[in-house]
């Protein structure tokens, strides 16, 4: 199958001015200005198929929204070349525009001080959407999101969350092929966030959209994404599923058992990160896994043992613990 | 076309919409206009009684119907300011309004042309207060008045256009609030705001013809007021025609080189 996003060599290179603090500095810089070139994306490829929905990960500063940018046409490359549904996104063809959108979650797009309904509108003329399925598109998503007795107040007087979910029907009434979420759920709260997520989930299923997503809720991820590239300093650094991303960045794994006796001194297995009653949690070296768990069941009385990877916080917190030089 | 329609009515409606929201503190702006011209009508007014109730062929009732005129004419020309430009990069307002197929420009214009019949609206119980104090000789004819309904909407296009230019010179700086100062100085001389240019040294009056600001401010009112024989009119409205063709061409150019600086620097 084709994909729909295709990336070859991308990056992004910002010439950003600095100096030393202070009035000599500034003084001096007035003459002669120095820049640093900074890397925001260096040369990074990959390819999403039709339909899937991608976790796009990386620490703060690592080049993911410059990346979702690039594709979405606000930004040119510096080098190399990227493909969405074809189109090359910096040249912003009117209907490479029409077939995708671009979620921020810090940023709107609805009148503040109007109802929801009186943006929907806008969006239906800008993006011709014809009256009958603007119609349909915008109730069945208005009940999928319960926001039906939001849709008439002010933008001003709703909730953070409540307006997420307002830019998020606005965004997608023209039923976008390709959806580029840059944090969608950022700030919300846990009830918002599963609402938000179950939404974004229907939609992929009803239209066949492809989701490319950052968020920095290991929730949305693992909820939503079976697939995963997690982008640091700019570079690649994994491309796979989850499971292969804790097998590749995670030195630990969990083992779960009950014991009979809570009481044992369990320090010569490894480290225990939780207790709770008889139920213990240990964390050991990936390495030492297959020993430990021999040696907890000849020399202890433990039931119900269960052996698992990491859990996904703690594996992308060792992905983002590496260091600039190990990605060169 | 259809569709541009479609979207011009659109965003005009939800501009209005929200200007509605805030009636009062538009009134309040408006009022908050006037004292401007009010001071000029007070002035003028008084020079020329001093001067034999004349001065530079303007009787008091002149410069009452010039400068009432001027109030309406101010609102038009009220667009998207450098500073607008300055928020919205910073906010990151730009890059929602480029996700879509449509020019930002558009959404400029239609959205502003609706803030304008607030605007016209808020505006006549002002201009009749202004009548009832300051008594106007103003008496046009029906031509004048048509050519003057285009002129005071081509003048809001023609300010667009040159404060767009200056609005993208962002994209290279993210501060632009000199530049606008100096244009806005240069414009209170050359448009006819400060004075009616007929009171300007002839030098002034020339060297202001090949400008636009005098098109985007001081001939529509004249249009109105100014007595000005069929061909003034006609090349008056041919100016303002020039001028908004050679701000699209300039917009156009000046915004495919702009759009590859742009960083996103907001978000």
């Amino acid at each position: 199958m084709p994909s729909v996003i295709s990336l070859q060599k991308l990056a992004k290179h910002y010439q950003v001015p600095e100096r030393e603090a202070g009035l000599k500095a500034a003084a001096k810089g007035l003459f002669k200005r120095q820049y640093k070139n900074v890397k925001a994306v260096d040369e990074i490829s990959f390819e999403i198929q039709p339909g899937e929905v991608v976790g796009f990960l990386g620490p703060n500063g690592a080049g993911k929204t410059t990346t979702l940018k690039m594709l979405s046409g606000l930004l040119h490359p510096t080098s190399g070349s990227a493909s969405v549904l074809d189109f090359e996104p910096a040249r912003r063809s009117h209907d490479f525009l029409r077939q995708i959108t671009l979620v921020m979650g810090n940023r709107n797009q609805l009148s503040w001080d109007l109802p929801a309904l009186d943006s929907f509108d806008l969006q239906r003329a800008i993006y011709s959407i014809p009256a009958d399925e603007f119609k349909r598109t915008r109730d069945a998503f208005i009940e999928i999101l319960e926001v039906g007795d939001l849709v008439q107040k002010p933008i001003r007087n709703l909730s953070l969350g409540e307006r997420m979910k307002m830019e998020i029907v606005g965004a997608l009434l023209h039923r976008p092929k390709i959806l580029f979420l840059d944090e969608p759920t950022l700030g919300l709260d846990v009830t918002m966030q599963k609402r938000i997520r179950t939404f974004i989930a229907e939609y992929n299923k009803r239209y066949g959209a492809t989701v490319l997503l950052t968020s920095h809720y290991m929730a949305d991820v693992e909820a939503l994404c079976k697939r995963i590239i997690v982008i640091h300093h700019g570079k690649l650094l994994f491309d796979g599923n989850l499971s292969q991303l804790a097998e590749k960045f995670s030195a630990f794994k969990t083992i779960g058992f009950t014991l009979e006796n809570p009481a044992t001194d369990l320090s010569q297995f490894g480290e225990v990160v939780s207790t709770d009653g008889s139920r213990i949690v240990m964390r050991v070296p990936k390495e030492k896994t297959s020993a430990v768990t021999s040696r907890l069941l000849n020399d202890l009385s433990v039931e119900d043992l269960t052996v698992e990877a990491a859990p996904i916080e703690d594996v992308i917190e060792s992905v983002f613990a590496v260091k600039k030089e190990a990605v060169e | 076309m259809k569709r541009y329609i479609d979207i011009y009515l659109s965003m005009m409606k939800l501009s209005i919409l929200e200007q509605w929201q805030y009636p009062l503190a538009n009134y309040f702006y408006m009022i908050g206009m006037i004292a401007e011209p009010v001071i000029y009508m007070v002035v003028w007014s008084t020079v020329a009684m001093q001067q034999g109730g004349m001065v530079g062929g303007y009787t008091p009732g002149e410069f009452a119907a010039y400068y009432i005129v001027w109030t309406l004419v101010r609102s038009m020309n009220v667009v998207f300011t450098p500073y607008g430009w300055e928020w919205r990069i910073r906010e990151g307002q730009l890059s929602m309004s480029l996700m879509r197929p449509i020019h930002p420009l558009h959404a400029d214009v239609a959205f502003f042309a609706g803030w304008k019949v607030v605007v016209i609206l808020l505006w006549l119980p002002l201009a009749f207060a202004l009548t009832l104090i300051f008594k106007p000789e103003l008496n046009p004819t029906l031509l004048e008045m048509i050519v003057f309904f285009f002129a005071i909407w081509f003048a809001y296009l023609i300010r667009t256009m040159t404060l767009t230019l200056i609005g993208m010179v962002t994209f290279w700086t993210t501060r632009v609030s000199a530049l606008f100062e100096l244009y806005f100085a240069a414009e209170l001389i050359l448009s006819g705001r400060l004075v009616p240019l007929s009171l300007m040294p002839e030098w002034i009056q020339s060297f202001a013809w090949f400008f636009p600001f005098r098109w985007a401010f001081g001939f529509p009112i004249e249009s109105l007021v100014g007595n000005m024989p069929l061909n003034e009119l006609l090349i008056g409205l041919g100016m303002q025609i020039a001028w908004i063709i050679v701000g699209i061409i300039f917009v156009n150019i000046i915004w495919k080189i702009a759009i590859r600086k742009f960083s996103a620097v907001g978000g």
